[in-house]
């Protein structure tokens, strides 16, 4: 199938490679080093890399502004952008600086909720959902029009992805809230970090009675535990997150100055696994402040190194 | 039995404490009364099912707000009794004449007289 | 009706620290429901604030009275003759009511007594909660009946987000998923295959984002 757009990351997933993704968090100040020596530690192991847009609600550099740093060290990143802080007018706005930087890879999503963040008592947009930020962007795209109906110059080029959790509740929609996410013309999926292999088996299944893994490219997300603590704290306070008992046991059993190599050991068997999933396109890496472990979870999983295109 | 209680306690007899607002609460410190008590019928046995769980609400409501007026909200209570238990109805009379003496006089009868004694020269004399 | 919550009494205090007359105004319709406001409420601050000021030496006639609305001009009308009597009003209506009776008179100051929350309705004794934000494009057909305007904390009109947890919110383990509502909603019609519509993008023109809003009705004019 022939690429929509130029980005790097689609042309490896319709080459049938499966790709590698991480993510970087900006800082929180403004100084550019920070973000240029993140994408130094990993960038010959991944094909793309996304930048989070003010994760969590805490107030960071702007994911724009860090992509096109990424974009001038001539790597692939992907913008993330959520629909929590900016009107339809700002998010077409960031869409077309985005694309006149050349940036390919849009990820649309809805955003945690402020009360998780440094600014609890602001405000919230939300004027579109992370859906309809799909919708917008591909027709941006596909009709070289703003929402508002008039033309754009030099229309952006993006390849348009979306988050999936296949463990958030209720788990029946799951499959459908996918479906709709590819109907509403999302082209990749990166999952929320997968613990519980056997849910996202069977949420996988459902994806496959219905097609969609030949629709949508399916990343599926990972993140390495750094300790029991951490563990602990994803299964009981981040809400849609399914950490297993066995993980937490695992890790809770493992002595505490070798609980980061069992967190990346269990981060490279869950994708040994997730590699015989059918309808797996790639991995997203997430590993929180923890970039510098991402080439070793690479190179243990296999995958490197990383196809070359030409 | 004919038990002795403190002289300072005035009775006022309402059909069940579900009927006593906070309002009427209220209305007696207004009025000077040092403290005020509400004596209901014990739990889970109120003739009107929850009269006296409702008393109870209305007792903590007017704590609340005499406490934030600084009259104090030490000054009024809720106490459950049986009717015929005459003993704990003097205990109850005792320990609310204590708790009334050692908060001291309400501030209102004070504030009242002071008011009377010097009336405030700048009070505008429409109301007189 | 509209809920509201009675102001922390330092809050009243404050802002009628000058007076030297006062009306406690009620309103005898949702602010009396939601008992924030009603005659109850007049009484019981108006008794309070007759205690607070005579603990500040302070000579202030409080003045205590309950309008059938205060959101209707001519309810208001009834205030008339004794408005003057008093150097301003704190009024316990919600903010409509609020605004209305400093419209009608507008040389006396109106000070709040009560915040207003929201439209809502009586869960409980005790318990209001939140049904409607009013946006002016009502879209509950589409969803079960349930609002996700005022019911989800992102009025995600194609929720739920990945937040959702045995059916709650993500905000908190107190508030139920709007969507997890609508999706239990449809089940129960049958009609699960319309989640699966995407909702169109919304017009916001109609809600408090347009500007203040205004129905206008010809046929019913004078």
């Amino acid at each position: 199938m022939n690429p929509n757009t130029p980005s790097k990351l689609e042309k490896i997933l319709r080459a049938g490679h499966l790709a590698v993704t991480s993510e970087c968090g900006p800082p929180r100040g403004s100084d550019a080093a920070h973000i240029v020596h993140k994408a130094e530690l990993i960038k010959n192991h991944v094909d793309a890399i996304n930048i989070t847009d003010n994760q969590t609600s805490v107030c960071r550099l702007c994911s724009l502004a860090a992509c096109i740093r990424l974009k001038l060290m001539g790597l692939e990143p992907v913008l993330q952008m959520v629909v929590r802080d900016r009107n339809r007018i700002a998010l077409q706005s960031d869409i077309l600086g985005a694309a006149s930087f050349d940036i390919h890879n849009v990820l649309c999503l809805s955003g945690d909720h402020q009360r998780f963040g440094d600014s609890a008592q602001g405000q919230n947009v939300f004027d579109l959902d992370s859906m309809q930020l799909i919708q917008t962007v591909r027709r941006m795209r596909d009709e070289g029009k703003f929402l508002g109906g008039d033309a754009i110059g030099r229309p952006p080029r993006m390849f348009v992805g979306a988050a999936a959790n296949p463990f958030a509740d209720p788990f029946e929609i799951r499959v459908p809230r996918l479906a709709k996410k590819a109907a509403a013309g999302a082209e990749f999926i990166q999952t929320q970090c997968i613990y519980n292999i056997e849910k996202f088996e069977r949420w996988m299944e459902g994806v496959r009675e219905r097609g969609l893994h030949e629709r949508v490219f399916i990343l599926a997300g990972v993140t390495p535990l750094k300790s029991a603590g951490m563990a602990r704290y994803m299964k009981t306070k981040v809400p849609g997150m399914d950490v297993p008992d066995e993980v937490v046991k695992r890790m809770a059993g493992t002595p505490k100055d070798k609980q980061a190599e069992e967190g990346i050991t269990i981060c490279v068997e869950s994708i040994q696994r997730l590699k015989d999933v059918k309808g797996v396109a790639g991995f997203h890496i997430m590993a929180i402040e923890w970039e510098e472990r991402v080439p070793g979870i690479v190179e243990r999983a296999g995958l490197y190194p990383r196809p070359a295109l030409n | 039995m004919r038990l002795n209680y403190p002289s300072s306690v005035r009775i006022i007899r309402v059909p069940c404490t579900g009927k006593v607002d906070v309002l009427h609460l209220l209305r007696c410190f207004e009025r000077g009364a040092d403290g005020v008590y509400v004596v209901g019928c014990r739990e889970g046995d109120c003739h009107y099912q929850n009269g006296n769980f409702r008393a109870k609400k209305r007792v903590e409501q007017a704590q609340q707000l005499l406490d934030r007026i600084g009259i104090g909200g030490s000054r009024i209570r809720m106490c459950n009794l049986s009717s015929s238990d005459a003993p704990l109805f003097v205990r109850f009379a005792e320990e609310m004449h204590a708790a009334v003496m050692s908060a001291g006089p309400n501030p209102i009868r004070g504030a009242r007289a002071a008011m009377k004694a010097a009336p405030d020269a700048s009070s505008p004399a429409a109301h007189p | 009706m509209i809920v509201a919550e009675r102001k922390p009494i330092e809050e009243i205090i404050e802002q009628v620290k000058d007076v030297r007359s006062l009306l406690v105004l009620g309103c005898n319709e949702c602010v009396t429901v939601c008992e924030a406001g009603g005659k109850k409420e007049v009484g019981v601050l108006a008794s309070a604030l007759r205690m607070v000021f005579l603990q500040q030496a302070r000579e202030v006639n409080v003045g205590e009275r309950t309008l059938e609305r205060q959101c209707d001009t001519e309810y208001l009308e009834e205030l008339r003759d004794a408005i003057d009597q008093y150097d301003a009003v704190v009024s316990l209506a919600c903010g409509v009511g609020i605004q209305f009776t400093a419209e009608k008179y507008p040389s006396k100051p109106v000070y709040p007594g009560v915040n207003t929350s929201f439209m809502g309705a009586t869960q409980e004794r005790g318990v209001w909660v939140e049904r409607c934000q009013g946006c002016g494009g009502c879209i509950l057909a589409r969803t079960g009946a349930v609002c996700p305007v005022a019911r989800c904390a992102k009025r995600l009109f194609n929720g739920p987000c990945g937040g959702s947890t045995d059916g709650k919110c993500e905000i908190s383990k107190d508030v139920d998923c709007a969507w997890q509502l609508i999706i239990n909603r449809l089940k129960a019609l049958n009609r699960l295959q319309d989640y699966e519509t995407l909702a169109p993008i919304k017009d916001w023109s109609t809600d408090r984002a347009g500007g203040p809003r205004k129905v206008v009705r010809e046929d019913l004019r004078s």
